[in-house]
């Protein structure tokens, strides 16, 4: 029982770590119809450069925002230089410049820091709390995560809901052409959905790093689970990223804990799949299709 | 206010000429209806003077300026709003914030309130479904809230894009006095994209013909809704 | 320059000028002649540089399948070296356990790597461009995986051996293993090529047109959709295979991420969608990774680090500058060069001369020109 409850435990924490890269590529997908493949080799930019700022002595809230400001001038370049040429082209075009943005970062990141591991800290504690007498395997590092992702949905929501921008970026996505045609610039937000949709993957980032560890490739598998969280909830609903999170990150707990670790992207491949036959567009996606 | 100006308007879409040599002038304060078969290039017209498509030559002068240059944020800043074809209301959002989106460009907080009922008021329909989401209006509601939507910053150009398509005859006939009423009352120049001859011409000051991309007749909505023979050779009726 | 002109409007008129009308024969005459050529060319070059051919050979046969899949029916697949690995392992354990000759082995590696490609294919027909791009990739992350659960069968970090087939006595062994590779991929391009201009190749390209249209013509899409899938998935099996035999023997570091990275690269800058452009994207596969990276390095001076890792940063640029510049990749370069020279000569009016390297209403995968315009 108490091996379970640890695991549900483990598995809420990593699903919101998974959430909040799903909401990355929800974001992106909802403003722009691309699904960004880089998502997680540009966050793993961004904490590479947070560990620079905290290499040079600052403290671990600077390299924080540091990484998160980063990844909002890092997604509104990339956003400009790369995706703008090929968005109205075939969606194949956009596959493949993300794809190859991926490996270009990765290769960048392996050329300049190589492929040692690095410790990243944690902000809190990672070791589990006693609760009542008893040791749960939630620390407040995991406490930190669950809230600093919720922060970051609640933001999304206020903002997407509550002010003109967010009633901006909304018509945008759902119908583009229509909102040219009432005077919304398009451009910018197309850019700005972008740098925010980085930022929130900066944030996922260094959210994983503690209880991984630094490498060029760390983000991948995250990657993997965030799309496959995306898929399950839907690529085109914020709420689904969060329920798709849970349920990943649920499962692949249970997978690890109960059958072994190394079926886990297995197992997320099965969950895409099944998800995929099931209910193809997501559990929360809208069933009208998008419009030019 | 002034008159919109089209002259010597062509249009192309790689090699197929969509628009050729089109002028016509609409008149403030009138409905100039523009007819013709599937195809014709109506809508082509309608998205070059909006914006959304590039003429190859001509002009589009409006208040003094010259529009064919302008990107599309442009021209809705100069006034011109455009209805396109089939719902275009944003059906994820509400009726309130599909209106809202219209006020943006050109009203703060303070102002948009105002105006948005201005719409409600001419529209009374909308007004009892505000919170409600655009998907759940019926297809007239959806056409008054696209209209409404595109009046809500105060245009002076209105350009429709066949506004009756799928509706009961009730209803559009419904729509087309609002738009009567309103273009006498606001000096709007409305530029009426219309498969449904009959109905336009009824409201219509003026009426464009267009066959194959070119216009072949520019009068008085009365003597084309007259000229049988012209009736039957090109609108069908 | 006139004279110029006029002269080859001469002889391209000429019929005897023309190359076969019917696909197969003209398909058959170009390989008898590239076969020809690429005898004499491995018997002039060394053992090493043969083999380095043999590579260049069973990397255009993935490529073909890749560029089949992706360039004429329209499905993205991240993840094709895992259909190379279960060629490769395949042909292995055959070789392991069973005494038949070359031929079969081959023929059950690529029977088996299409009904893997059918496994995937089948719940991929409900896929879509990103959808269908994230499956695949992870596919292909996973498959070591299983390679690695199941140690006793697949030979765990050492893997399996692989010998190469010995042919006649007077034939160097990596010659003869050349000539195979290269066989093999000239007859993979001939029937491909035929394919294409089938009425397969023509339903594979109505169901990347418009999937809604292509069935309302009577053309069953998932069908169509999973064939093109097993047919891809087969050339990547027989290309595992041969890689196999290049390397004596296979385990899952053989086939790591980065080689279905390399191959859709490899694609793209051949010319996605174009079967004459595998070659291309098929020699930057084998010399970039290797040779070319390491003296790049060695001229800039690099570290140690940058030269492991020049070869991913290049393919990444690749993808990437290919997609944005060039999207027709090089064979898509190198006809619009022959277009505008086949303008130039002729009087600016349609061209008489047949353009060998034109395939038939191939669009390479930018062609997002459409009528409306879209928003930006």
């Amino acid at each position: 029982m108490q091996f379970f409850l640890d695991i549900t435990l483990g598995g809420i924490a990593t699903g919101m770590i998974v959430s909040a890269v799903a909401l990355g590529l929800v974001l992106i997908f909802r403003a722009t119809n691309v699904v960004n493949f880089a998502q997680g080799a540009m966050s793993m930019i961004t904490t590479y450069i947070a560990y620079d700022v905290l290499r040079r002595g600052a403290d671990y809230w600077l390299a924080f925002v540091v990484a998160l400001a980063v990844g909002l001038v890092f997604g509104a370049i990339t956003q400009s230089v790369l995706i703008r040429p090929v968005q109205g082209k075939s969606p194949l075009n956009a596959i493949i410049v993300t794809f190859g943005f991926l490996i270009f970062l990765e290769g960048l990141a392996g050329a300049i820091y190589g492929s040692t591991a690095r410790n990243y800290p944690a902000p809190f504690s990672l070791s589990g709390q006693k609760l009542g007498g008893t040791q749960i395997a939630f620390s407040p590092f995991d406490l930190f995560v669950v809230v600093a992702v919720l922060v970051l949905m609640g933001l999304m929501l206020v903002v997407f809901r509550g002010t003109d921008l967010g009633l901006r970026m909304r018509a945008v996505a759902f119908a583009p052409e229509a909102a040219r045609l009432l005077g919304v610039r398009v451009r910018p937000l197309l850019t700005l959905g972008w740098a925010l949709a980085v930022a929130a993957g900066a944030m996922a980032a260094l959210l994983v790093v503690p209880t991984s560890s630094l490498t060029p490739n760390f983000m991948d598998v995250i990657l993997i689970y965030g799309f496959t969280a995306a898929v399950v909830g839907g690529l085109d609903s914020p709420v689904g990223a969060l329920i798709g999170g849970l349920v990943t990150g649920l499962s692949l707990a249970y997978v690890g804990g109960y059958l072994g670790g190394s079926l886990e992207p297995m197992a997320a491949l099965a969950l895409v799949i099944v998800s995929l036959m099931v209910r193809p567009e997501g559990i929360f996606a809208r069933p009208a299709a998008r419009r030019v | 206010m002034s008159a919109l100006e089209i002259d010597s308007l062509s249009v192309s879409y790689g090699a197929v000429h969509a628009l050729t040599d089109v002028s016509f002038n609409a008149a403030e304060g009138q409905v100039t209806a523009v007819l013709g078969a599937n195809g014709a290039g109506k809508t082509t017209l309608l998205r070059t003077i909006s914006g959304l498509v590039q003429p190859r030559k001509g002009s589009i002068r409006f208040d003094g300026e010259r529009l064919e240059k302008m990107s599309v944020e442009q021209i809705v800043r100069h006034g011109v709003s455009h209805v396109p074809e089939g719902r275009s209301v944003i059906e994820e959002m509400t009726v309130e914030e599909n209106l809202r989106l219209g006020a943006l460009w050109r009203f703060g907080r303070r102002e948009r309130a105002g105006v948005i009922d201005e719409i409600y008021e001419l529209f009374p329909p909308l007004s009892e479904r505000r919170r409600q989401h655009a998907n759940t209006l019926s297809g007239g509601e959806r056409q008054m809230l696209a209209i409404g939507r595109a009046l809500v910053a105060r245009p002076k150009v209105l350009l429709l894009d066949e506004p009756s398509l799928g509706l009961a005859p009730i209803v559009t006939a419904r729509l087309m006095a609002v738009l009567r009423d309103l273009t006498a009352a606001s000096e709007l120049v409305v530029v009426l994209v219309e498969q449904n001859a009959r109905s336009s011409l009824s409201i219509a000051q003026r009426a464009v013909v267009i066959n194959l991309g070119k216009v072949v007749v520019s009068d008085d909505a009365a003597t084309v809704a007259s000229d049988t023979e012209l009736r039957h050779h090109y609108l069908g009726y | 320059m006139a004279g110029l002109r006029s002269t080859v409007q001469a002889l391209t008129a000429k019929r005897w000028f023309r190359l076969p009308r019917q696909p197969m024969l003209r398909h058959l005459s170009f390989a008898a002649v590239a076969a020809v050529a690429l005898y004499f060319l491995t018997q002039w070059l060394s053992a090493f540089n043969d083999y380095e051919v043999g590579q260049i050979g069973f990397y255009a046969i993935a490529l073909a399948g890749l560029t089949l899949l992706t360039g004429i029916n329209g499905q993205i697949s991240l993840g094709h070296g895992g259909f190379m690995a279960v060629g490769g392992f395949t042909y292995a354990l055959l070789v392991e356990h069973t005494t038949w000759s070359l031929v079969p082995e081959l023929l059950v590696a690529v029977g088996v790597s299409a009904v893997v490609g059918a496994v995937i294919g089948i719940p991929a027909t409900r896929l879509r461009g990103p959808y269908l791009a994230g499956m695949t990739l992870m596919v292909a992350l996973g498959l070591p995986y299983i390679t690695n659960q199941y140690n006793s069968i697949f030979g765990g970090d050492q893997g399996l051996n692989t010998p190469p087939p010995t042919g006649p006595a007077s034939v160097n062994p990596t010659e003869w293993l050349t000539w195979i590779q290269l066989l093999g991929a000239l007859i993979v391009l001939v029937l491909l090529g035929n394919l294409v201009r089938s009425r397969f190749g023509r339903s594979f390209r109505a169901v990347r047109d418009d999937e809604i249209a292509a069935s309302l013509t009577g053309i069953h899409v998932a069908r169509t959709k999973v064939i093109a899938f097993m047919v891809s998935a087969g050339c990547a099996g027989l290309a595992g295979a041969f890689l196999a035999l290049s390397a004596g023997g296979v385990n899952s570091a053989e086939f790591p991420l980065a080689l279905s990275i390399y191959i859709l690269a490899g694609v793209v800058l051949g010319g996605t969608g174009s079967l004459m452009g595998v070659w291309w994207g098929a020699i930057i596969i084998v010399y970039l990774p290797t040779q070319w990276s390491q003296s790049l390095a060695s001229d800039f001076h690099a570290n140690a680090l940058v030269s492991a890792n020049l070869a991913v940063i290049i393919f990444g640029l690749v993808l990437i500058v290919t997609m944005l510049v060039a999207p027709g990749g090089i064979q898509g370069g190198l006809r619009w060069l022959a277009a505008k020279g086949a303008a130039y000569l002729s009087s600016g009016g349609v061209s008489n001369m047949t353009l060998s390297l034109q395939e038939p209403t191939d669009r390479p995968v930018s062609d997002g020109e459409s009528v409306r315009t879209t928003t930006k």
